[in-house]
């Protein structure tokens, strides 16, 4: 089943194009990365995929609502579609469960106890459960980012958008986030990932699209489009970052 | 004869005058902020046309506006004490306004972009994400607004309100002891300011900075 399906989609800021047509279907549980070098408009891709960036022509559709019509209620559709930040981006004057359990209650009247317990099960799964009453900034960049998933987990959304999910952390922060991750993946989620982080997307991901000048250049599964690419602007990058 | 009962009974009517003002002032200012940045071209030029004519005249003017101006109109007719508390409160108004203005958009995007991802409203996110960080950036800003107003305050005391610097003038007018009487005066205005001070330092140390 396609869950994420995306038709002609074009952005531009002003005059600059910085998505030219893209198409692309993710079907339910894939697991998708997104690579590409700086600039070349991997975070607008994924920022159209909730609207946080306004499309300029073409579709979005999530679990068969277009989410680009007018008649959206885009903030109903966003509460099924997670997002993590490169920034982490938690709330800094709420505690960590606080940050958790906000949108619950807000946006769908959960209960506080239905929500707090909910939120210390994702605690404990992201490993986190002793850190429920600290603030984000008594946290190490790991643990933020953790938190921010669990944050984002809460919604129980269909998909989960990661921007770059590691790219802020001290390296030996970034393994328990992957991790993470990579559980998330084994459960099923349907993930679309932009990252530079080649080893997860070879180990986790299902299939890695290669974004170049606005345009998916290339898009395989990871053994063969890290061991075999054949556009020589993909083969260019890789050689870059391998 | 004894001046102090007289300058309390104005202390109290400038205590009065001041919380009243500065509370509407405040709502004043929020409302303004908010139809200042909301994305309908209309609201947004109500609130830059009133922020720029109060900001843009001086305070005596716009009392004197409001309680001579106003009331020649055979359809309205305020009294002192409310024509004071309004001048005072869209004077407050005007600058709130813009401190709450800055201080929104001076927070990390990225705050918003979670709270919208969510699936909060933009509503839900001025409400539980950016005003309740905006505010507590805000608070030194607000104490200063709050001092300024206080000192505005002694300024109705020329359309005849009772505040504490007209009842010194009448106090003075019954003993002639000028030196002794704005000395005193002028230490009750400051304690006033001086406690205000506390009060904030108590906000900003209740609401510590995350
Ligand atoms: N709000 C904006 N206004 C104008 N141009 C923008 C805006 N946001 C992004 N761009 C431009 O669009 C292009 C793509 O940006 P984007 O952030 O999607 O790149 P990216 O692939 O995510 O890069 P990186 O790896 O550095 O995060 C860049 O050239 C950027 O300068
Ligand atoms: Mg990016």
């Amino acid at each position: 089943m396609t869950m994420i399906d995306v038709k002609n989609l074009k952005k531009s800021y002003g005059k600059f194009e910085v998505l030219k047509d893209i198409s692309v279907e993710i079907k339910e549980k894939e697991v998708v990365c997104v690579i590409g070098a700086s600039g070349s408009g991997k975070s607008t891709f994924l920022r159209c995929l909730n609207r946080l960036e306004e499309i300029t022509a073409g579709q979005v559709i999530i679990d068969g609502q277009d989410i680009t019509a007018k008649e959206a209620n885009i903030n109903k559709i966003r509460q099924e579609v997670g997002m993590v930040f490169q920034q982490f981006n938690l709330f800094p004057h709420k505690t960590v469960l606080e940050n958790i359990i906000l949108a619950p209650m807000k946006t769908r009247g959960t209960a506080k106890a239905e929500a707090t317990k909910n939120a210390m099960e994702l605690l404990e799964k992201v490993g986190l459960k002793e850190k429920a009453d600290s603030y984000p900034g008594e946290l190490s960049g790991g643990q933020k980012q953790r938190v921010a998933i669990a944050r984002a987990l809460a919604m129980n959304p269909k998909v989960m958008l990661f921007d770059e999910p590691t790219s802020a952390l001290d390296p030996e922060m970034v393994g328990d986030v992957l991790e993470v991750m990579k559980q998330l993946a084994q459960e099923g989620m349907t993930m679309v990932v932009v990252t530079h982080e080649m080893g997860f997307a070879r180990e986790v991901s299902d299939r890695v699209l290669f974004i170049d000048e606005g345009v998916i250049a290339e898009q395989n599964v990871p053994g063969e489009l890290f061991s075999n690419p054949r556009n020589k602007r993909t083969q260019a990058f890789l050689s870059k970052v391998l | 004869m004894n001046a102090l009962p007289y300058l309390l009974e104005g202390l109290k009517v400038t205590i009065y005058i001041f919380v009243i003002a500065i509370i509407l002032g405040f709502i004043i200012g929020l409302i303004m902020a908010l139809l200042r940045l909301s994305p309908i071209r209309a609201l947004n030029w109500i609130a830059k046309i009133f922020i720029d004519a109060i900001r843009g005249t001086p305070i005596l003017v716009q009392l004197f506006f409001f309680y001579f101006g106003l009331n020649s109109l055979e359809f309205i007719s305020f009294d002192r004490t409310t024509a004071g508390i309004i001048t005072v409160a869209i004077n407050a108004g005007a600058y709130f306004a813009e401190i709450i203005r800055a201080g929104i958009q001076s927070m990390d995007k990225g705050q918003t972009e979670a709270a919208r991802s969510l699936g909060l409203t933009s509503a839900q996110n001025m409400r539980y994400i950016i005003l309740p960080q905006a505010f507590r950036r805000m608070l030194p800003t607000f104490t200063n607004q709050a001092i300024i107003s206080l000192k505005d305050t002694s300024l109705l005391s020329v359309i005849g309100i009772a505040d504490l610097t007209q009842q010194g003038q009448i106090a003075i007018a019954a003993t002639f002891k000028a030196f002794e009487i704005w000395l005193v005066v002028g230490i009750m205005y400051f304690l006033l300011i001086y406690l205000l001070s506390l009060l904030s330092n108590f906000l900003e140390r209740r609401f510590e900075l995350r």
